[in-house]
């Protein structure tokens, strides 16, 4: 249930993030979902996509710095409080979160969560019932 | 005003005999009691006795920089330590600096000397002097400190930093004088405007400045800002520290004291002596040092020298303002900066290609440094927290390295130029004319 995400180092430099969309674009690699995480002279772009590996290589041929990395995908229904049991889950176990972001599709919520203790943190969310989305569903939405 | 007439003014004849004398015995005490020299000067054939006047100083052997690190920490010294009462020692490559004995006689020449500096600056006892040049192994607080003691002023042993105690303290002590880098000068005479503080509250009437180069339009600028007669102090710790050389009223160069320190411009490509007057590589030899004396020590500071005699009445051999360096070395706020310095703190440290870019820029009358270096793919985290972290590692590494502090920039794979000759690893924004 882990799903690949990559990361991207980006200059504060402007037009970057706009090279970043269209090399994947030109390979035809589609962006499921993104996050920026930034300070004062960096950026480090997260991204979800089609074919991680794939985008992997067309970036490092491109001289990007990319990595890739691991993180956990949950669903839950696209209502009030439907997020709070799942980090009352993480919380109670213990664990913490590095970062996360979230993007909805229709009826449902979808978050990218990178908790410290990545497989524990996928043992108790499902031990809890709760839906996480498979690689492979995630990189097809 | 001169503090030692009788050597400032000292008829030529007579000065060149004195440095005669002086060389002969200088030499004869490296023979004897360095390594260094005597291996040097036998492979060369030479015996102290050869030496029949000032100008077979030619003869003697080159010391450099990389003498200093190679003989590290006191393998120079041709005094025992029980003789030597001070060390200092100035930023070098990774682990290895350069150091200094001095013996107590050595730090009475050194006093002298900036004794000299000031009382032509117009300094007397009456003086209250704010030291700001940063005291510690780097020489320029304590040289200009024993000088203003030697005359008889007042020192205020301020150091360097903390902007405001020193503005604080400059009016309600009544400094009337102030030795700091003239970057930091200019620092200090906006900061007295930012805070509001009328002319009229301070004392201030001259200041000796060094330790980086400097230009006429900067002189105007810190006597208009501050408003106060601005002096050029030349030294650098390898000889003494500051008091190697200083201007006097008239402005045009700086007196050499070359009863201790004789200086020579060589070509620097050749180390064959230019026509008088042209512009070469300054080259200094002390005579009268007992801790570590230098022979045709090789400054790389690029300058001429002035023979005639000057208004002031003074004989001493002037140079003028320092225009360049014949090596890469970059002075930032008053530190000597070698780009080899970053490249040992970056070949270290597995994160990084061994690219680098160093940019140099003066702003608000203070140089910056930005030090740009490329991360390794693999070491690129999705974390913001562990790419600051890998930064502050560096940063650290490279202020304990450099001694000054560097604004490290993290950049993308292969944004730093590949140059298949000599690589250009040093931009300089500022404006030295």
């Amino acid at each position: 249930m882990t799903i690949k995400q990559l990361s991207i180092f980006l200059e504060n430099r402007s037009g970057r993030l706009a090279e970043v969309a269209s090399v994947l674009g030109e390979a035809g690699i589609n962006m499921t979902a993104f996050s920026i995480a930034e300070n004062t002279d960096f950026g480090i772009l997260r991204l979800i996509v089609s074919d991680p590996d794939k985008a992997m290589q067309i970036l490092k041929e491109k001289h990007f710095g990319v990595n890739l990395s691991s993180v956990l995908c949950l669903r839950c229904p696209n209502v009030p409080g439907a997020l709070s049991k799942a980090l009352e889950i993480i919380k109670d176990n213990d664990m913490t979160i590095e970062y996360m972001y979230a993007f909805a599709c229709g009826e449902s919520a979808n978050v990218i969560i990178r908790p410290d203790k990545l497989e524990e943190c996928i043992k108790v969310l499902q031990a809890h019932k709760l839906e996480l989305l498979a690689a492979s569903d995630l990189y097809q939405l | 005003m001169m503090w030692n007439e009788t050597m400032e003014s000292m008829p030529l004849e007579e000065l060149r005999k004195i440095q005669r004398i002086r060389l002969q015995k200088t030499v004869e005490k490296v023979y004897l009691n360095t390594p260094f020299y005597r291996k040097k000067l036998q492979e060369m054939g030479l015996e102290p006795g050869d030496i029949q006047s000032i100008d077979d100083i030619v003869k003697l052997p080159f010391t450099t920089k990389q003498d200093l690190r190679d003989n590290y920490p006191f393998d120079l010294f041709a005094s025992p330590m029980s003789e030597i009462v001070r060390l200092h020692a100035s930023s070098g490559t990774t682990g290895r600096p350069t150091v200094v004995g001095y013996s107590r006689k050595d730090l009475s020449i050194w006093s002298e000397a900036a004794a000299r500096c000031i009382t032509a600056y117009g300094g007397t006892k009456d003086d209250i002097f704010q030291v700001s040049y940063g005291y510690g192994l780097f020489t320029g607080g304590l040289g200009v400190h024993g000088g203003v003691e030697k005359i008889g002023g007042t020192v205020i042993p301020m150091s360097s930093g903390n902007t405001d105690k020193q503005i604080m303290l400059m009016r309600d002590f009544g400094a009337t004088a102030i030795a700091c880098t003239p970057s930091y000068a200019l620092f200090l005479g906006e900061a007295i405007r930012d805070m509001n503080i009328p002319r009229e509250q301070l004392r201030l009437r001259f200041g000796a400045f060094g330790a980086e180069p400097w230009t006429e339009s900067m002189r105007k600028e810190i006597e208009d800002k501050l408003g106060i007669k601005a002096y050029d102090i030349y030294g650098l710790s390898e000889i003494i520290g500051p008091g190697v050389s200083y201007e006097c009223e008239c402005q045009n160069g700086s007196h050499i004291n070359e009863d201790h320190f004789f200086p020579e411009i060589l070509n620097p490509e050749t180390l064959k002596p230019v026509k008088p007057g042209e512009q070469g590589e300054l080259v200094f030899t002390t005579i009268t040092k007992e801790g570590m004396p230098l022979l045709r020590y090789r400054t790389k500071d690029l300058c001429s020298l002035i023979y005639e005699k000057c208004d002031c009445g003074r004989t001493f051999t002037r140079m003028t303002r320092i225009t360049g360096r014949s090596d890469d070395m970059l002075i930032i706020r008053g530190v000597n900066v070698f780009p080899s310095q970053v490249e040992s703190v970056i070949l270290e440290m597995a994160e990084f290609e061994p690219h680098y870019l160093l940019i140099v820029d003066r702003m608000n009358n203070l140089d910056t440094l930005q030090i740009q270096v490329e991360t390794r793919p693999e070491y690129f985290s999705d974390e913001i927290n562990k790419m600051l972290i890998l930064k502050k590692k560096i940063s650290h590494r490279l202020q304990s390295v450099l001694g000054i502090s560097a604004d490290v920039k993290l950049m993308e794979p292969r944004s730093l130029e590949r140059s298949t000759g000599k690589a250009k690893r040093v931009i300089d924004n500022r404006k030295l004319d």
